[in-house]
C-alpha cells in the first residue's frame, strides 16, 4: 500500500472519516506519521478553542481580581486558586464524572460527557485561570504615569480601559501569555488519558502514539514522531505570538521594545 | 474497624459512613496518598541533583559536555511531559532488560526485537518472573521515580542555569581577584548565592511537580487516581457489604481538595523560605527586609 493511499485512508481518521479499522500489524513509518498527525487535529482544536474563549474570561478575571470591590475580587481570587491549585488531570476526571451524574436526570447533558465539549470546557476554565493570573500580574505593573496621563486627558471608565489599560496589560503580559499558550496545547494531550472516552478510537496525537507503542512494544518510533509534531506546533505558536507582540509594541522606540525571546522558562 | 460494623445494613447514616470509610480497601486508598507523598519526597531531591548536574554540564567549558547539558535542558520543552512519561517508562524498562540480557545471556543469538515483540532471555527479565508481588510493585515505583526525575531534572536544570547566570558578575570577578580558582569560585561564591535567584523558579517547579503526581496513574501505579476510580464505581450488594451508586465524582472532589490543600501549604512554606533566603542578599527582596528591620 502506497503512502498516498495511507494518507487518504487515515488522514482524517481522528474525525471518523476514511478507513474504520486501525492498522493491526506491519506498521509502516507512513502509518505512524499519518495517524499521529491526524490526531493532532484534536490537539489543535482543543488548544485553539480554549485559548480564544479563555482570553475573554481571563481578562474579566484579571480585572475582577484587581477590583476594589470585594464582591468582584473574592470570586475571581477563588476561581483562580481553584483551577491553578489543582491538577488538570484531576479536573478532567472530576468534570467527566460530574457531567455523567448530571446526564442521568437531565439527558440534555449528553454532549458534555463527550470530549469535544466536556474536555473543552475544562480546558477553557483552566487556561482562563492561568491567563487571568498572568493578566492580573501585568495589570499591577502598568506604569503609574500611563494611567495618570489618561486621567489628565479626562479619560474615565470604559474608554480609559479600552485605550490605555488593556493594551498596556496585553503588552506586558504577552511573553508569559505565549508560554501559557504552549502549555495549553501540551495539556490537550491529557484529554483522552483522563476519563473522556475516545469514541470509535477517534483520539488525539498521544492516543495514537501510545496505540502504536502498545502494539509494537517499541516506544522509540511513535513518541519521537509525536515530539516532532509538537515541536513544530510550538514553533508555530512562538512565531504567531511573536507577530502579535510586534504589533502590540509598535509604538515604542526601538531600544525599549521587549524582545520576545523564545523562553525556555517553565513559568506556570 | 468498629465493633458495630458486623452488619452494615442496619446502621444509621453516620455509623454506616464511619464503617464504610474505614474498611480494608479504604486503607489501601489512604496508603496510596502516602505513595504520592513518597514520590514527592524522593523525586524532588533526585530531580534537583539531576538539574544541578545538567546546569553544571551546560556551563562547562568542554564543548561536547555543554552541548549535552543544553540539549537536556531544551529537549523537555516543547514536548508534552506526559509523552515523556509514557515514553520513558517503556524505554527505561527495555533498556535495563537489554543491558541485563547482554551481560547475563552472552550466547543468545536471536535479535531482541522480533517483529512486534521484545524478547530477552528469562534470566534477564526485570523483575524476575519468580519474584514476589512487592518486588514488581517496587520496581514499578522505581521506574516512575526515575522517569519523574529525568523530566523534572531538565526543568530544574533550566531554572538553576538561569539562577547561576543571574549572580552578579562583580561577585565572581571579586573572587577571581582574590586568586580563587574556577572550581573554588563555583563552589564558594556562585553556588551559595544562586539559590535566591533560582528560588522563584524552583518553587514554581515544586508546584508543577505536585500537580504532576496524579500522572503516576498512567505509569501503572496503583495511586490515588486508581483507587478513586475503583472505590467510586457502582457497587452492588453481591460483591460488597457497602453497596452504593456511582460516587466517583465525590472521590475526585476529595482528591481535588487534597491537592488544593497541598498547594496552599506549599505556598505558605515557600513564602517563608523566600523570606529567609532573601536575608542579607543584594536583591530588592533583601533590601526590603533590611529596611523593615532598621526602620
Amino acid at each position: 500500500m502506497s503512502c498516498l493511499q495511507t494518507i487518504q485512508d487515515y488522514g482524517l481518521r481522528s474525525l471518523g472519516f476514511g478507513e474504520r479499522l486501525l492498522p493491526k500489524t506491519d506498521f509502516t513509518l507512513c502509518e505512524h506519521f499519518t495517524l499521529i498527525g491526524s490526531g493532532m487535529i484534536w490537539n489543535i482544536y482543543f488548544g485553539v478553542m480554549a485559548m480564544i474563549i479563555g482570553f475573554f474570561l481571563a481578562t474579566a478575571l484579571a480585572v475582577g481580581k484587581a477590583s476594589a470591590n470585594k464582591w468582584l475580587r473574592k470570586p475571581s481570587e477563588w476561581f483562580i486558586f481553584l483551577f491553578r491549585g489543582s491538577p488538570l488531570f484531576i479536573q478532567f476526571f472530576f468534570a467527566y464524572f460530574f457531567f455523567l451524574s448530571l446526564k442521568k436526570p437531565y439527558p440534555m447533558f449528553d454532549a458534555f460527557t463527550s470530549a469535544w465539549l466536556g474536555a473543552l470546557i475544562v480546558l477553557f476554565l483552566n487556561t482562563s485561570a492561568y491567563a487571568g493570573e498572568i493578566f492580573y500580574g501585568a495589570l499591577r505593573s502598568i506604569p503609574k504615569g500611563d494611567i495618570e496621563a489618561a486621567d489628565a486627558y479626562g479619560m474615565t471608565g470604559w474608554s480609559r480601559f479600552r485605550r490605555i489599560i488593556w493594551p498596556t496589560m496585553l503588552r506586558l503580559a504577552w511573553p508569559a501569555y505565549t508560554n501559557e499558550a504552549i502549555f495549553v496545547f501540551q495539556s490537550t494531550t491529557l484529554v483522552f488519558f483522563s476519563a473522556f472516552p475516545a469514541w470509535q478510537q477517534r483520539g488525539d496525537a498521544l492516543y495514537y502514539a501510545s496505540y502504536f507503542a502498545d502494539k509494537t512494544f517499541n516506544p522509540f518510533v511513535p513518541y519521537p514522531i509525536l515530539a516532532f509534531y509538537f515541536i513544530l506546533l510550538t514553533l508555530v505558536i512562538v512565531w504567531g505570538f511573536g507577530r502579535i507582540n510586534k504589533r502590540l509594541n509598535r509604538h515604542l522606540p526601538e531600544e525599549r521594545k521587549t524582545k520576545m525571546r523564545f523562553r525556555l522558562n517553565l513559568a506556570r | 474497624m468498629f465493633s458495630y460494623c458486623a452488619d452494615p445494613d442496619t446502621l444509621g447514616t453516620f455509623r454506616w459512613f464511619s464503617c464504610y470509610l474505614t474498611n480494608g480497601v479504604h486503607w489501601s486508598f489512604y496508603l496510596s496518598f502516602l505513595k504520592v507523598l513518597a514520590l514527592l519526597a524522593v523525586t524532588a531531591p533526585v530531580a534537583l541533583s539531576f538539574g544541578f548536574a545538567g546546569a553544571m554540564a551546560a556551563r562547562s567549558h568542554i564543548l561536547p559536555l555543554s552541548w549535552l547539558g543544553k540539549a537536556y535542558i531544551a529537549i523537555v520543552r516543547g514536548v508534552p511531559d506526559i509523552a515523556f512519561f509514557l515514553f520513558f517508562v517503556i524505554a527505561l524498562d527495555q533498556g535495563f532488560e537489554w543491558l541485563r540480557h547482554k551481560v547475563l545471556c552472552p550466547d543468545w543469538t536471536d535479535p531482541v526485537r522480533q517483529g512486534n515483540d521484545f524478547i530477552v532471555c528469562q534470566a534477564a527479565k526485570l523483575p524476575l518472573g519468580t519474584s514476589p508481588e512487592w518486588v514488581h510493585e517496587t520496581y514499578g515505583f522505581f521506574l516512575a521515580v526515575v522517569t519523574f526525575s529525568i523530566v523534572f531534572g531538565a526543568f530544574a536544570a533550566n531554572v538553576l542555569f538561569g539562577g547561576m547566570r543571574a549572580v552578579p558578575r562583580a561577585q565572581l570577578e571579586t573572587a577571581e581577584a582574590y586568586g580563587m580558582t574556577r572550581r573554588q569560585t563555583f563552589w564558594r561564591i556562585l553556588v551559595p548565592q544562586m539559590w535566591v535567584y533560582a528560588l522563584p523558579g524552583l518553587s514554581n517547579l515544586w508546584m508543577v511537580l505536585i500537580k504532576a503526581t496524579p500522572l503516576l496513574f498512567l505509569l501503572g501505579i496503583e495511586d490515588i487516581v486508581y483507587w478513586a476510580r475503583e472505590l467510586g464505581g457502582t457497587k452492588t450488594s453481591r460483591f460488597t457489604d457497602y453497596p452504593h451508586g456511582d460516587w466517583r465524582m465525590w472521590y475526585f472532589l476529595g482528591l481535588l481538595i487534597f491537592y488544593l490543600g497541598m498547594t496552599r501549604v506549599s505556598e505558605l512554606g515557600l513564602e517563608r523560605l523566600m523570606r529567609r533566603l532573601s536575608h542579607g542578599q543584594a536583591t530588592s527582596g533583601g533590601e526590603l527586609l533590611r529596611k523593615e528591620t532598621t526602620a
